[in-house]
């Protein structure tokens, strides 16, 4: 892994950038302005942001009903994210998807997904295409330790390992399946070790720490591109907000979430490391974080400012070929 | 074009023999294809003209069918083999909730140009877990298109307008029709989805009806003629989009509806065409619109009861006597 200066400071500014939708999301959320409800990734933003840095525009990433830090690291654009989580028609998916259904095909981004687990059999079959295709691409699926729990990742884990598919499963391991920790419901306790049973490399790794994460997932990419077949990487992180937001998180303490931030926190810890590596000076740093706030304003502007769509457009969008 | 009689199994194997050749982004994928050419023999020959392009998978139906809306999402045609139809179950979320929501969901951005292709039906005595006839579930889906087709032409008109379609659709094809011939044209030939097709005309009464029910009603037909009672036959063959205005334009002939079905009566699609028929042409009907369908119990083994639950030419044909008022002494 080589990265320069400059591709370490883009990845600070993503992470920085995926923290800040969350947190205006949540606001946006709190004043009643997106309907539904949401779920918020902040605390884990190494690993979106260290898994898509190690992956082409060409190539597929499936995500989950957390997915907001997905699309972020993957390109989308947070104006037209912000425009479906208030529900636009300007939003990715007019309106029509919102939070845990956003897409952009353009970018390779398969879809958030509102089913735990749901991303599996996609991703396999996204890799049984570019096997089929004969292209270089290779397919990722982001997903929790809950979903791990799902016969979906044990069908898609053993079909991608028998056909050897360019298929990378992501664990984001944030400890909790919703509100039951896993150390309740995760048999042998490790998702990475379960890639031994289907003959695939699995690796767990500190998913706080972005060089980490990013190592891990160019290796396994590297091996899906040359055809070895499937990976798992387990980025080992934590969620700093509830499962959905507004849930009352009766099942962990304050303490433990803040025993998380600071020193353990993806954001700080990568900000120390680019102080040291690659000069990033405290002007340098505000001069960054500027750049974000004022993008995550100003696409909070055009998803505020953006009309909302005609009750009739409900009956758009359901076939090619109606 | 030359039209020759084949089955319908024969059918299936034609039209995906030509939209492979047509379309290298065509391909299949399911259980035992290759060694066995599908487990009704259906696709014998494809494995050793189309290497690579028919995929035998794990037992896996959530991976199979989610493999196949991945793959359709990235570039790909396929077609999915269920087995059959009954193992839908075991893929539920994958055709409900993903190939028949993600093009909507995500604003109209995605398509998913898949064929989920789905044995079903009873009379094999093969019991409660393989012989339903689940289409009810799936019309109930938007998103999805639904046919059924009957006819060896018709199956091989409508698997090559299904495989060239830019949305999923669920192909079910009667496990008994397999053997079932008929004449076939050759080469280029499509039945577009959406369409019904009058079987047979009549003036008495109007027989809606689809996939292997078909031959029934027109057996029924056949005795009702030697009654003196003319009745017209339409095969739905497409369930969804439904060809409603083929209906109408019979009904309003006949003033009589009688929907058949192999699937159980309650909740079936029978309730929904009868309920339509009411709603729309309530003012040309002489008779309450009449629904035969199976008996709502799990399809049972022994082979007696099985032909007791599922309808026989008899029942439709009294049926269809009670509708023109002829239910009296004359049988």
């Amino acid at each position: 892994m080589k990265l320069s200066k400059n591709e370490k400071l883009a990845l600070y500014e993503k992470m920085l950038t995926v923290r800040a939708f969350e947190e205006k999301a949540g606001e946006l959320f709190k004043q009643n302005l997106i309907p539904g409800f949401i779920h918020l990734s902040i605390g884990e933003e190494a690993s979106s942001v260290g898994t898509c840095s190690a992956l082409r525009t060409d190539d597929y990433v499936a995500s989950t009903h957390r997915g907001h830090g997905h699309l972020i690291a993957k390109g989308a654009d947070t104006r037209r994210m912000f425009a479906e989580l208030l529900a636009r028609r300007v939003g990715y998916c007019k309106g029509k998807g919102g939070s845990m259904h956003i897409a952009d095909f353009s970018l390779g981004i398969l879809g958030a997904n509102g089913v735990v687990g749901g991303g599996f059999p996609i991703t396999v079959g996204a890799g049984l295409s570019i096997k089929l295709r004969k292209t270089d691409q290779v397919a990722v699926v982001f997903f929790g330790d809950g979903a791990a729990n799902r016969g979906t990742f044990h069908e898609a884990a053993n079909m991608a390992a028998a056909f050897k598919l360019p298929v990378l499963f992501v664990c984001e391991n944030n400890f909790y399946a919703s509100t039951t920790p896993s150390s309740h419901t995760l048999a042998g306790g490790s998702v990475a070790e379960r890639a031994k049973g289907y003959g695939m490399p699995g690796v767990a790794v500190d998913g706080n720490d972005l060089l980490a994460v990013r190592q891990a997932v160019e290796e396994a990419v590297a091996r899906a591109r040359s055809g070895e077949g499937p990976s798992i990487v387990e980025n080992q992180t934590y969620r700093y907000r509830g499962h959905f937001e507004g849930d009352p998180q009766k099942y962990r303490t304050s303490d433990e979430i803040e025993s998380y931030k600071g020193k353990k926190d993806p954001i700080v810890r990568f900000k120390a490391h680019l102080a040291k590596s690659a000069g990033l000076t405290a002007s340098k740093d505000e001069e960054i974080r500027a750049r974000v706030a004022s993008l995550i304003e100003e696409s909070v502007r055009f998803a505020m400012e953006a009309p909302l769509p005609r009750p009739e457009e409900a009956l758009e969008d359901l076939y090619v070929n109606a | 074009m030359t039209t020759r009689e084949i089955s319908c199994s024969s059918a299936v194997m034609e039209a995906l023999t030509e939209e492979m050749e047509r379309d290298p982004s065509v391909f299949v994928i399911g259980e035992d294809l290759t060694a066995h050419g599908g487990i009704f023999g259906q696709f014998t020959g494809l494995p050793e003209r189309f290497p690579g392009r028919i995929i035998d998978a794990p037992i896996s139906e959530t991976a199979i069918v989610g493999a196949g809306v991945g793959a359709a999402l990235t570039g790909m045609r396929p077609l999915v083999d269920m087995h059959f139809a009954d193992f839908v179950t075991t893929a539920m979320d994958e055709i409900a909730n993903q190939m028949a929501k993600i093009r909507y969901m995500f604003g109209g951005q995605a398509s998913v140009p898949m064929v989920l292709w789905a044995p079903d039906g009873g009379g094999l005595r093969a019991a409660a877990h393989h012989s339903q006839c689940l289409e009810s579930w799936f019309v109930h889906t938007p998103g999805l298109k639904v046919v059924s087709p009957s006819e060896p032409s018709d199956v091989k008109g409508l698997l090559k307008a299904a495989l060239r379609d830019d949305d999923p659709v669920i192909f079910f094809q009667h496990k008994r029709l397999f053997a079932q011939k008929g004449p076939v044209p050759e080469g280029e030939y499509i039945i577009p989805i959406g369409k019904a097709e009058v079987k047979r005309p009549g003036r008495d009464l109007t027989i809606i009806t689809y996939s292997r029910m078909t031959y029934l009603c027109l057996e029924a037909a056949t005795i009702l003629s030697e009654k003196g009672i003319e009745a017209e036959v339409i095969d739905l063959r497409t369930l969804k989009p439904l060809d409603f205005s083929l209906i109408a334009e019979s009904v309003k002939k006949t003033y009589r509806a009688l929907v058949v079905h192999e699937a159980c009566l309650t909740g079936g699609f029978g309730a929904e065409i009868a309920a339509r028929i009411g709603e729309e042409l309530f003012d040309y009907l002489d008779a309450p619109v009449t629904r035969i369908g199976a008996k709502d119990v799990p399809m049972p083994f022994n082979p007696e009861m099985e032909d007791f639950v599922m309808p026989q030419t008899r029942d439709i044909v009294a049926a269809a006597l009670k509708l023109v008022g002829r239910d009296g002494g004359e049988q």
